[in-house]
């Protein structure tokens, strides 16, 4: 049972595992001073015979701190969390270079668009691959979602993205790979009734790899 | 203890002749029986939802292990007692679904609504008392159209209790048919009780009130349920018409969240959750209400800023109207958006913790008494708190990417609602248990359920933050599929381990409130020197509550007054001359 | 049922994430649609469509079954009638969903998350009705629904018997999953023997 979060490998997971430690913190010091000055209340003025408590209506004062502080900490989390939301999910966030992918996804498969060779969508090179997804590292990879039949979600944890797939609706999200290996692709979203099985791999190849993958990948499909 | 310690018999008003059983027990249009007949229903499908969570931490927990007694189920629900994952997911559809809309919702606002409202605002009783009677009746066909889902072809309704579509509206996608047909027609239905239900509310509280029961010495119980009968009457419709929407989607062909005939799903969603979020409030803001009432009885002090109180009630419902899309920060929303969402919702944390530290205020220099009515209202403001400081995370919509759709919700929702709503709904049902029946819970016996709950309900929730911190997606049937969840199967079977218990010592709570009603000792008048307008009629109280239409002199909750001996003044009593200082502009 | 010329070679599968499966294939999973022995055609369903003396018949309590082996269906055609049990075994120790998909009537979505056997009937005649996996879009079968016996798959040899007509003039009529449908009359006469061939080809 751990508070920390899993190992990441994305560029922005770091902006995101700040915030999280950060409002981790924060809402821990609040647990700690609520609950601590609750039992330290419940022991300290317990019910004693002979005793009244002091009769009181309140105190403008008090009240007045006790809600300048909360409205001042969200604030400042919200101020903190814009411009990582803007960088992350922003409608034109995603960087011009990045490499781009088609993912369709359908009960309960995950079906990868690639580039091909020509690194461009949409040309006679793509090829598709069912629930294995490989892309290069150190590179920004924009994923435009396409769902056939439910909503589904596109989860990595590793990668710290996750992005509805919405039948009808063109939703897209990237990310940049920081190190290379596999890491595991869910839906997040309740789809049917085998949604727990809906995964899938990323491997993240570093760019030589990536090359001599993508020609293997070229001669094999070539041959069919 | 009590000043007036006699028990009393119930006193029928001579006008009122002796009504036969049939109208006077099923028929009842008397506020009191309704909130009984309430009581009853809501705490058997309160019963029936544990169930259904019990199978699905089973499943978790244990999942290729039959399941005790699993094979008493069909083939079409867990053949050799391993349930199959459609039913898991309706599992986890109408686990919701019933602690929603048939347990909680209806223990607060239409067990206590029914019986505090004319109790407390010194009413004979409601303003319409049939359709008081009808929103009670509506209510029973809505429960058995949910429960019949169970037994038809395809099963019940699996696609969550916020049913997104297309899942929901299409049986080819889910093998679902005539289930999730007869989960949108009694949610249609039961919006029907609601609204008549909350009319009424509205009604009595704004035109019922005794002399001197002005809005500011209303106890924050009907405060709440005022402001909760407005959230229903307004967020029900929308349900209401939503789920027609998709009825229609289902039956007569129409395409309202069907892209491939220019639909729109996310429609759903939006529709769903602009009802949704107003209703996490109707499930949280009487429970608030009622341990407001009963921290000050157990402090033996007024409330604290008693005012800010009403206007954090009422910023948090007003601002409960524009979160909606926290809910779908990763729905596909704009995104902008959502980034006006992540303000609003930051915001409702201002009002929520005005609400906490003014508990923590009433409790500051208190006597506090610690009857089992206050275990449990203390051990909401100590799990409520946890449930709020949660939000944050997913308010921040960055952090929100991650967290989304993981058990961290799931822990965030149940301590909110269970934390919250059900330790409050405890705390009510043992402290008005007397009113009610004319008699007293076991003391000990409480003392035993409310800490064998407060151990296991954490240790059954606490860990979720955990699985959702490791990246656990909620609605999984097998979490082992996923490598990364692997590392997480131990907590995973630790927590069904405590939710097993949790739901065993529920049985003492059971025991307690049917025992009590034939063995429990004889209530007095008022058990717990409490100042409500309910406390000054026998209990229970009889048809019409009071003999005499009663006078308000005061605020409701003048605990410890310099002006009178004992440590409660009743707002019913004459002081005669003596100045009264809290009815002068109080503070706060 | 005979198949002239040079039949389409069938499409690899990749079936790289389910290891239990891929071990099952030597040399390696391929989609079987079209299955030609030495000429002859086999997964082809034949029944009668016309000249059938007025129902109902008996409903066999034998079931009809199919297996989920190796992430493939086998038979992938076969033929059932109304009200006749439907047994669906999962050989494989994983997820598959049976998705009944008919045009006629309401289907059935059903889920056998680990080796098991599920009966299922079907209740409105329908040829064919297609099955699918959605945890493995490469599974696909084809169930002939009928509401009388006089029904037969071919077998890997191409061959198959319609058995216990009255005498009369039929109309019998051949289906394959890419390759169409093709008819033919057939006379049969009281204790007779009546030998039918459906001629399917590279070319048609």
């Amino acid at each position: 049972m751990s508070w920390m979060l899993p190992p990441s490998a994305s560029t922005f997971a770091g902006d995101i595992d700040f915030l999280y430690y950060l409002i981790l913190v924060i809402t821990g010091v609040a647990f700690v001073v609520v609950e601590v000055g609750l039992i330290w209340f419940i022991i300290k003025y317990r019910s004693r015979p002979g005793r009244k408590a002091y009769y009181t209506h309140g105190s403008v004062r008090a009240e007045f701190i006790w809600t300048a502080i909360p409205a001042v900490t969200v604030v400042a989390i919200g101020i903190l969390s814009a411009p990582v939301w803007t960088h992350v999910k922003g409608r034109f966030s995603a960087p011009a270079d990045a490499l781009i992918y088609r993912v369709t996804a359908k009960q309960f498969e995950w079906n990868f668009t690639h580039p091909g060779l020509d690194g461009t969508l949409d040309t006679d090179d793509d090829f598709t691959i069912r629930n294995r997804l490989h892309v290069p590292v150190n590179r920004p990879v924009l994923v435009r979602l396409v769902s056939e039949d439910v909503i589904h979600s596109f989860f990595v944890p590793a990668f710290r993205v996750k992005q509805d797939v919405v039948p009808g609706l063109n939703t897209q999200v990237w990310f940049e790979a920081t190190r290379t290996g596999e890491f595991e692709l869910g839906c997040a979203e309740l789809c049917g009734l085998g949604h727990y099985r809906m995964r899938a791999m990323v491997t993240v190849h570093d760019a030589d790899d990536y090359e001599r993958w993508l020609a293997s990948r070229a001669t094999t499909t070539a041959l069919r | 203890m009590a000043t007036t310690a006699i028990p009393h018999e119930p006193v029928a008003r001579t006008e009122h002749q002796e009504l036969p059983f049939i109208r006077k027990y099923i028929f009842a249009t008397d506020h009191k029986i309704i909130g009984i007949q309430f009581l009853i229903m809501s705490l058997l499908f309160l019963f029936v939802g544990g169930l259904l969570a019990m199978m699905i931490r089973w499943q978790l927990g244990f999942p290729e292990t039959p399941m005790p007694g699993g094979t008493v189920l069909p083939e079409t629900m867990a053949p050799g007692g391993i349930l199959l994952p459609e039913f898991y997911n309706s599992l986890v559809t109408m686990h919701g679904t019933l602690m929603v809309f048939f347990a909680i919702m209806p223990l607060l606002v239409g067990v206590f609504g029914n019986y505090l409202i004319p109790l407390k605002i010194g009413a004979p009783d409601m303003a319409f008392p049939r359709l008081n009677m009808w929103s009670f009746w509506i209510a029973v066909p809505a429960g058995i159209l949910m429960l019949a889902g169970f037994f038809v072809e395809g099963g019940h309704a699996a696609a969550g209790w916020t049913a997104y579509a297309p899942l929901s509206a299409k049986g080819e996608f889910s093998g679902v048919f005539a289930g999730q047909q007869l989960w949108l027609l009694s949610l249609a239905v039961l919006g029907l009780s609601s609204i008549l239900g909350a009319t009424n509310y509205i009604t009595t509280i704004v035109n019922l009130r005794a002399p001197g029961m002005t809005w500011f010495r209303l106890p924050l119980s009907i405060w709440s349920l005022f402001i909760t009968a407005i959230l229903v009457l307004l967020a029900i419709p929308i349900l209401s018409g939503a789920a027609i929407m998709l009825f229609f989607d289902q039956t007569i062909g129409t395409h309202f969240f069907d892209p491939t005939a220019g639909g729109q799903p996310l429609l759903w969603q939006h529709l769903f959750w602009y009802f949704g979020h107003p209703e996490v409030y109707i499930l949280i803001l009487p429970a608030m209400g009622m341990v407001s009432d009963i921290i000050a009885n157990g402090s033996r002090k007024p409330l604290f800023g008693y005012h800010s109180m009403i206007y954090a009630l009422i910023a948090i419902a007003f601002l409960g109207w524009i979160v909606w899309g926290h809910h779908m920060f990763q729905s596909g929303m704009n995104p902008t958006l959502g980034m006006g969402f992540m303000v609003t919702t930051m915001l409702i944390a201002v009002p929520s913790a005005i609400k906490v530290f003014n508990w923590m205020g009433t409790m500051w220099r208190g006597n506090i008494r610690f009857h089992v009515p206050m275990l449990h209202a203390v051990s909401f403001v100590a799990m409520f708190v946890i449930g709020g400081l949660s939000g944050i995370f997913m308010a921040s919509t960055p952090v929100d990417i991650y967290i989304h759709d993981t058990y961290f919700i799931v822990a965030h929702i149940h301590y909110v609602l269970f934390g919250g709503s059900l330790f409050a709904l405890f705390g009510a049902i043992t402290f008005w248990y007397p009113k009610m029946f004319g008699r007293m819970m076991n003391v000990f016996w409480g003392r035993v359920h409310w800490f064998l709950t407060f151990v296991f309900f954490n240790l059954t929730f606490f860990p979720m933050h955990n699985l959702g911190v490791g990246g656990h997606m909620r609605r999984l049937y097998d979490p082992s599929e996923y490598e990364f969840l692997q590392p997480l199967a131990g907590t995973n079977r630790f927590i069904t381990v405590s939710a097993l218990l949790l739901f065993t010592v529920q049985i003492i709570f059971a025991l307690n409130f049917v025992i009590s009603l034939f063995k429990g000792k004889r209530a007095p008048e008022n058990p717990w020197d409490d100042n409500g307008l309910e406390w000054t009629v026998p209990s229970p109280p009889p048809h019409g509550n009071f003999v005499t239409t009663p006078t308000v002199y005061r605020p409701p909750y003048e605990f410890s007054s310099p002006l009178v001996e004992e440590d409660h003044l009743p707002q019913d009593r004459d002081l005669g001359q003596k100045t009264d200082p809290a009815s002068a502009p109080g503070t706060g | 049922m005979t198949f002239d010329g040079t039949p389409p070679a069938n499409p690899a599968i990749d079936m790289t994430e389910e290891p239990e499966c891929v071990a099952k294939y030597a040399d390696g999973p391929v989609d079987p649609v079209v299955v030609v022995n030495d000429g002859m055609l086999a997964n082809v369903f034949i029944r009668v469509t016309a000249g059938l003396p007025a129902g109902p018949y008996p409903i066999p309590s034998q079931p009809a079954t199919i297996d989920q082996n190796g992430c493939l269906y086998t038979p992938r055609v076969l033929g059932v009638m109304v009200g006749q049990p439907f047994e669906i075994t999962n050989s494989d120790p994983l997820l598959h969903n049976i998705k009944a998909v008919p045009s006629e009537s309401r289907g059935f979505n059903i889920s056998q998350p680990r080796a098991m056997t599920t009966t299922r009937t079907f209740k409105t005649p329908e040829v064919m009705v297609p099955l699918e996996c959605n945890v493995h879009g490469w599974m696909n079968a084809y169930v002939g629904v009928t509401d009388h016996p006089y029904f037969a798959t071919s077998a890997e040899d191409g061959s198959f018997a319609i058995t216990g007509l009255p005498a009369g003039t039929y109309t019998i009529e051949a289906w394959h999953e890419t390759l169409g449908k093709r008819m033919m009359e057939a006379e049969v006469v009281e204790g007779g023997t009546v030998s039918v061939t459906f001629v399917y080809g590279s070319t048609t």
